[in-house]
Order: C-alpha cells, then sequence, then structure tokens
C-alpha cells in the first residue's frame, strides 16, 4: 500500500475530506515540487476567498483574538479556516507551535479548520507555503480563512500581500506618537485592534495611533477597535467593524483590487521560487562554484558572473 | 524532514510544567510541537488529523478512563500513529496505556530518552 499522489490527494481534499486536506498541507512545507504542483494544479482558479490577516508584536493576543472571533465569524460564514504562523528556531530547526491552546474548544466542530505552520527560516511573518495553503484551502472551499502571522517587530508585513483585509492587533503601553509615525506596521493595517483594553494607557494609545492614521490617504476609513479577548470585551463590534470594512472596500472597487494583487503575487512566487532554485543549482553546481571563487578572487567581475549565471539558469534543470 | 508532534494534556489537570519542558526538549531537538494545552477527547482528535502529525504525545493528568477514550479515537481516527504518554500515571494504567500500544514516560524519565522515543516513533531512527 503506497502513499497516494498528490492528484489523489487533492481531489479529495477538494471533495471535502479533511484527513487529505491536512496531509497535502504537510506535503507542500515539505517538498517545493509537490508545491508548485499543486500552484499548477489550482492556476488559474479563481481568488474568492476572503483572508483576513492578524498580525502585531509576540504576546498581543493574536490567537486569543481569532478564539474570540471564531463564533462571530461562523455567524456570516458557513465555515472557517485559521492559519497560524509561529518562529521557527534559527538554531535548531524545531518550533513551539502553541497558537491552538488559545483556540480549544471553540465547540464549532467541522465548521472550524485550525492548522499552525512553522515559519521555517522565512523572514516576511509567514511560512514558505503560506500563499500555496491559502491557495489549497480556498480550493477546498473554505470561503474565510485568518491568516495569523508569527509575532511581528515594524517591517514583517508579508501579509499584506495576501490578505483581503489586515487586523494590527497592538496593545495599550505599546509605544508613543513616535512608534505610531514609524513607517511599516502602522501603514500595513486597514483595522486597528487595542487588545488587553483594560489595562493603562489604552486611551493614549489609540490618541497616538489616530494621530497617526489620520495622516493615511486610505480610500476606506481606517477603525479603531478596543477590545479584551479574553472576556470576549468588543471583539463583536471588532467582526463588524471588519465586515463593514470589507464592504465599503467592496463599494470602491478596493476588494476586486486586492483579489487580482494576491494573484499577481502568487503568480510571481512560483517564478521567484524557480529562479531561486537555479540559482542555488548554478551556485551548487562545479562550473558556478568556479565562477563564484573566480569572482571573490577578483579574476571576474560581478557583472560577468551575473551574465554567465543568466546563460546558464535556462540551462539548469 | 521536519517531523510534527501534537502534545495534549486530557482531563482537568492544571499542571503545565511537565508538558511545557518536554515540549521544549522537543523543540530543541529539531520538532515542531503543537502544543494544545488541555483538551478533550474531540480537541486532540481534530488535531491529530488536521494537523497532520507524525506523533502525539499526551501528558495524563485526571482519570485514566479518559484517557484512554483520547487514546482509542485518536487511533481510529489515524490507524498506525505512534501515541506516547507522560505524566503521574499508576502502575496499574501504565500496563492498560502499553496494551494499547501506548508508550509510557512515567515521572522521573530522562528528557533525552523522551527525545530519543520521538526520534524512533517519527522513523528518524
Amino acid at each position: 500500500m503506497g502513499e497516494p499522489t498528490t492528484q489523489t490527494l487533492l481531489k479529495s481534499a477538494v471533495g471535502g475530506e479533511r484527513s487529505s486536506l491536512a496531509r497535502l498541507l504537510s506535503k507542500i512545507e515539505r517538498d517545493p515540487k509537490v508545491e508548485t504542483e499543486i500552484r499548477t494544479s489550482l492556476a488559474g482558479g479563481q481568488a474568492t476567498s476572503l483572508v483576513v490577516g492578524v498580525t502585531g508584536p509576540p504576546g498581543a493576543g493574536k490567537s486569543t483574538l481569532i478564539s474570540a472571533l471564531l463564533s462571530h465569524t461562523t455567524a456570516s460564514y458557513e465555515k472557517t479556516a485559521v492559519l497560524a504562523v509561529d518562529p521557527s528556531s534559527p538554531f535548531s530547526g524545531g518550533a513551539l507551535l502553541a497558537d491552538r491552546v488559545r483556540m480549544q474548544s471553540h465547540g464549532l466542530g467541522d465548521r472550524v479548520f485550525i492548522r499552525s505552520m512553522a515559519s521555517r527560516g522565512e523572514s516576511g511573518g509567514l511560512a514558505r507555503a503560506t500563499s500555496t495553503a491559502i491557495q489549497l484551502l480556498e480550493a477546498c472551499g473554505w470561503p474565510l480563512i485568518l491568516l495569523e502571522t508569527l509575532g511581528i517587530g515594524q517591517v514583517e508585513l508579508e501579509v499584506m500581500d495576501l490578505a483581503t483585509v489586515v487586523t494590527v492587533v497592538l496593545n495599550p503601553g505599546w509605544g508613543d506618537t513616535f512608534q505610531a509615525n514609524k513607517a511599516g506596521l502602522t501603514e500595513a493595517g486597514d483595522v486597528f485592534v487595542i487588545n488587553k483594553a483594560d489595562k493603562d494607557g489604552a486611551q493614549q494609545t489609540r490618541v497616538d495611533l489616530q494621530d497617526s492614521l489620520s495622516l493615511i490617504h486610505s480610500p476606506v476609513p481606517i477603525r479603531i477597535f478596543d477590545t479584551i479577548a479574553v472576556k470576549q470585551d468588543g471583539v463583536e463590534s471588532l467582526w463588524q467593524g471588519i465586515k463593514d470594512y470589507l464592504n465599503e472596500a467592496q463599494a470602491v472597487g478596493l476588494i476586486e483590487q486586492k483579489l487580482l494583487s494576491r494573484n499577481r503575487r502568487l503568480l510571481m512566487r512560483i517564478l521567484q521560487r524557480d529562479f531561486d532554485d537555479r540559482i542555488s543549482a548554478y551556485w551548487r553546481s562545479d562550473h558556478g562554484g568556479n565562477q563564484v571563487l573566480r569572482t571573490l578572487a577578483g579574476d571576474l567581475t560581478i557583472e560577468a558572473l551575473r551574465e554567465d549565471l543568466f546563460a546558464h539558469m535556462a540551462k539548469l534543470d | 524532514m521536519q517531523k510534527r508532534i501534537l502534545m495534549a494534556k486530557t482531563g482537568l489537570d492544571g499542571h503545565w510544567r511537565g508538558p511545557t519542558i518536554v515540549a521544549r526538549a522537543l523543540r530543541d531537538a529539531g520538532f515542531e510541537v503543537i502544543m494544545i494545552g488541555m483538551a478533550n477527547t474531540d480537541d486532540i482528535v481534530t488535531s491529530a488529523v488536521d494537523e497532520d502529525v507524525d506523533l502525539v504525545g499526551l501528558n495524563i493528568g485526571g482519570h485514566i478512563d479518559v484517557a484512554i477514550r483520547s487514546i482509542e479515537n485518536v487511533q481510529a481516527a489515524r490507524p498506525g500513529l505512534p501515541i506516547f504518554a507522560g505524566g503521574t500515571i499508576p502502575p496499574h494504567a501504565a500496563k492498560q496505556l502499553e496494551a494499547l500500544g501506548v508508550e509510557v514516560y512515567p515521572p522521573g524519565s530522562q528528557l533525552i530518552d523522551i527525545v530519543d522515543a520521538a526520534e524512533r516513533l517519527t522513523g528518524i531512527k
């Protein structure tokens, strides 16, 4: 009895078999060839699922907030999938994926699918296979995907490329007006959440954020919500706010634009991945390795190395 | 190849030290450990399937019958998936678990032995 083929699994997963979907997600994480095969098989499909990105610093309450949102999202949509990314160790390669600790006992059974992903060396706040995982969930009929990034700093904002709406979760005392005006995180959000809003400094954080956000020219107003996710406080309003954002964004054509940009990005990733693989193959080959050494020794210019690389890339396979 | 291990606590026992230390040792050994904390049988089964793990680690607290039900349901949903267990497990309960094919690591077990077991059960070694 051999392992079922990728195509067999894909057919079964698209037909609604969870264990096949789960197995495929592991396969695309482990094997870039399978990932490419899945992407190729699903290419040309319509991007129809809404992806709600949830990002923010470590410990801000992203997982707890997602857990609290589930009862509301499943009132609006039949089913909700969650992709939760946590960091891999740069030392051991291992990871402690503990987002699910906050997401237990939602009591929603088969209507919720949660998958933990380790970042495996990626630096954008997501994992290498996240974009393909989204495509796959979409093909398997999950209309809403909550995408939780690992705890980010200021610039790990790959979630912007994939999400239909980006929710940034912060806490009271997170920073002052200068933090709020720094580039990166506060430019990335469509909806902002001040979670743990019962802590000191919530009002000041709101004022600092408001000041900064008021200078952004967004076709849809950027709203700020206070929540205490562990108590469900403010979570219903937040979900309403996300839906309002989506409706307003739809009305001005922004959703269409974002879905197109997600597809463009996915396509570019496929090519980038191939490109990277080919550069690596050149680097490891006898010829390429030799050219690299010659460049380091000053016998070959970087421009000449680049030309040689491009010439050889087409031939590699 | 990165192997994935589900770590769960059965029953309502609130002692976190054991599973946390074990999860940390497994992380440091290069495993991806999916921690779900205190979980009921349905949560454990759903997580074992949806996370497509290669091994399940149960920290057993409270009544052994609850743990046995979780184990039987995981085995029904994912035939052949290895399971190992730790926690304060009395000898008669350990025998019941072993009869189900579960390896038992009682208090006093060395982390290195637990990591070894994880590597063996996931086929790394």
